[in-house]
């Protein structure tokens, strides 16, 4: 595997810096919010969480069609790196919701429609990756994986658009929610910049990560023709 | 006038779970790299045997 190209590099660097950045801005340059408080302040790195993970999965979405196309094996190498990087940020946002819950809602976890979309997303990814551990050639394995991602992406708009179809107490901060919504606050111009950057920040991390997982991937390709060569 | 809640604690915890869980998956991806070189270094030694 040849060594990490300069344009990977720079960018894992300007990721690391735009990752401090971004919390510096949410600890120290972000208002305290009214009633809320400090936990408020999750919500930065909670939707850029989510936002990542179905951005993770509409890549492994969009890696399926092109190998069910092209049958080249890269794109299934892409959809995996989607779905693993999804499946991290997904968790991330999940878990962060409950613990802005908890003081917000009075409870860890409800049965909120965006809630129980997300958790069925996560678990519909979950059993993607588990699901590929069961199946042995690389082809067929790709071609279920494929096919999965596609099916699977179903989940996301879903999730997407739960707290704007169904009756919820999630806040929409972009947008009109639903007059039952706890916890929902108006951004004033310095929680709308850190939370933008806070997006772009994450958006940029998802980036240089896929890259990483990529190049991962492609190695353990590689390594993978090479013993079937010498075992044949 | 009330202020606003006191959630610190809850920020903290927040920001654990965002920096553990995305230091765990590092560590993750590190590991599985080393591990790949060194099944690359067997096979390429097996390759010279054969």
């Amino acid at each position: 595997m040849t060594a990490q190209p300069t344009t990977l590099k720079i960018l894992t660097a300007v990721t690391v810096l735009m990752l401090a950045a971004a919390t510096l801005m949410v600890i120290l340059y972000a208002p305290l919010e009214a009633v809320m408080g400090q936990v408020q302040k999750v919500f930065y790195f909670h939707v850029a969480s989510g936002w990542t993970g179905m951005l993770g999965f509409f890549v492994a979405f969009v890696a399926g069609i092109v190998y069910l196309i092209t049958h080249k094996r890269i794109w299934d190498i892409v959809g995996v790196a989607g779905v693993e990087i999804g499946l991290v940020f997904m968790l991330i946002c999940i878990i962060t919701g409950s613990i802005w819950a908890r003081p917000i809602w009075n409870t860890w976890w409800t049965w909120d429609p965006r809630l129980t979309t997300a958790t069925i997303m996560e678990l519909v990814y979950a059993a993607y990756l588990m699901l590929r551990q069961g199946v042995e050639d690389p082809d067929r394995r790709a071609r279920f994986g494929a096919v999965y991602a596609i099916i699977g992406f179903l989940s996301v708009p879903l999730t997407f658009f739960s707290i704007r179809i169904f009756r919820t107490i999630h806040p929409v901060v972009i947008g009109g929610g639903d007059s039952d919504a706890t916890g929902s606050f108006d951004m004033t111009a310095k929680m709308l910049q850190t939370f933008m950057f806070s997006l772009a920040t994450f958006s940029v991390l998802f980036v240089t990560l896929l890259w990483h997982r990529i190049r991962m991937g492609k190695f353990a390709d590689q390594l993978e023709q090479l013993k079937m060569k010498l075992l044949a | 006038m009330e202020g606003p809640a006191n959630t610190l604690t809850y920020l903290i915890a927040g920001f654990a779970v965002i920096f553990g869980i995305m230091l765990i998956y590092l560590v993750s991806l590190l590991s599985r790299w080393n591990n790949l070189r060194k099944d690359a270094e067997l096979l390429k030694e097996l390759e010279k045997k054969e």
